[in-house]
């Protein structure tokens, strides 16, 4: 649990630097079609569900497991 | 399946906000950009934490009038929930403002007030650790919660609402931002604004149902 926790604080310190590099590629290039010239952004989109895919499936685990510990 | 539908409905209503969010194509804003899109995200976690708080002073004031500590520990998973939904819009915000604003934190009113308010409701979190009698510690608590909700609106709405602040729409009325939206984000931007409050109740629904498994005989009464 400790070094998960250790782990996120890590990559959320490490996300601006990410984030800076972003703005420089839409200052270069700021028209609006920007996000869809090279299609990469469904990879992206594909990632965010994937992760949002795990977690709802973590969800859905609690709820089973609670449920199944109220019957009980 | 019938107590189920409105977590489905959440699941379906997240899967729209995330994938059409996304490949919607957006209105040419000069200064925001494709940043934009942080509107079906980044803000709904501030509604969800105010639903929650919402909530949870409601059912501080139910504990205050009946005296049945299940009501304490209803208020109390609201508060755990809706801090961990502040805790998201603020590193979000501060991602956003690192490139938009250019830095992390700049003082803005509205920031400040956001960030008060997730101090106040943390405090609320140590002062039930610091109580040991069930009694005393819910009803200091949901008084605490009484007062932290009443600093929350003017912290959030009222003040940042008379300072010149980075954030669009703060400088008017709390709704102003989304009359002035463009009609194409608000097609993602209000199905957001109810899913992800939805998921936060989600979340507190399984907190609660694993403190009525912890202490049942609370919640006989």
């Amino acid at each position: 649990m400790k070094i998960i926790s250790l782990l996120l604080l890590f990559i959320v310190g490490f996300m601006p630097v990410f984030a800076q590099e972003t703005m420089q590629v839409t200052d270069v290039n700021n028209n609006a079609g920007l996000l869809h010239q090279n299609g990469q952004i469904y990879l992206v989109v594909l990632v965010l569900l994937t992760i949002f895919a795990g977690i709802i499936f973590y969800l859905v685990r609690l709820e089973r497991k609670i449920s199944r510990l109220e019957k009980k | 399946m019938a107590k189920y539908w409105w977590k489905i409905l959440c699941t379906i209503l997240l899967l729209y906000v995330i994938t059409v969010g996304m490949l919607i194509d957006i209105p040419y804003l000069p200064k925001l950009k494709e940043s934009i899109r942080n509107l079906f995200y980044h803000v709904p976690m501030w509604y969800t934490m105010l639903l929650c708080f919402l909530l949870s002073v409601v059912y501080g004031i139910i504990y205050l009038r009946k005296n049945q500590l299940k009501y304490d520990v209803i208020s109390n998973e609201f508060v755990i929930t809706g801090l961990c939904f502040g805790a998201l819009g603020m590193i979000t915000g501060m991602e956003w403002a690192n490139v938009q604003w250019g830095a992390p934190w700049s003082n803005d009113p509205k920031q400040v007030g956001a960030g008060l308010t997730l101090l106040i409701y943390a405090a609320y979190r140590i002062l039930r650790h610091s109580i040991k009698d069930d009694e005393k510690r819910a009803r200091l608590a949901a008084v605490y919660n009484i007062f932290s909700f009443a600093l929350l609106i003017p912290l959030v709405y009222i003040i940042p609402a008379h300072f010149a602040s980075l954030h669009p729409g703060a400088d008017n009325k709390p709704f102003e931002a989304l009359k002035t939206q463009d009609n194409l984000l608000k097609y993602v931007s209000i199905p957001a604004m109810l899913a992800w409050p939805l998921l936060g109740i989600w979340i507190f629904d399984l907190r609660l149902r694993i403190q009525k498994l912890e202490q049942p005989e609370t919640f006989i009464a």
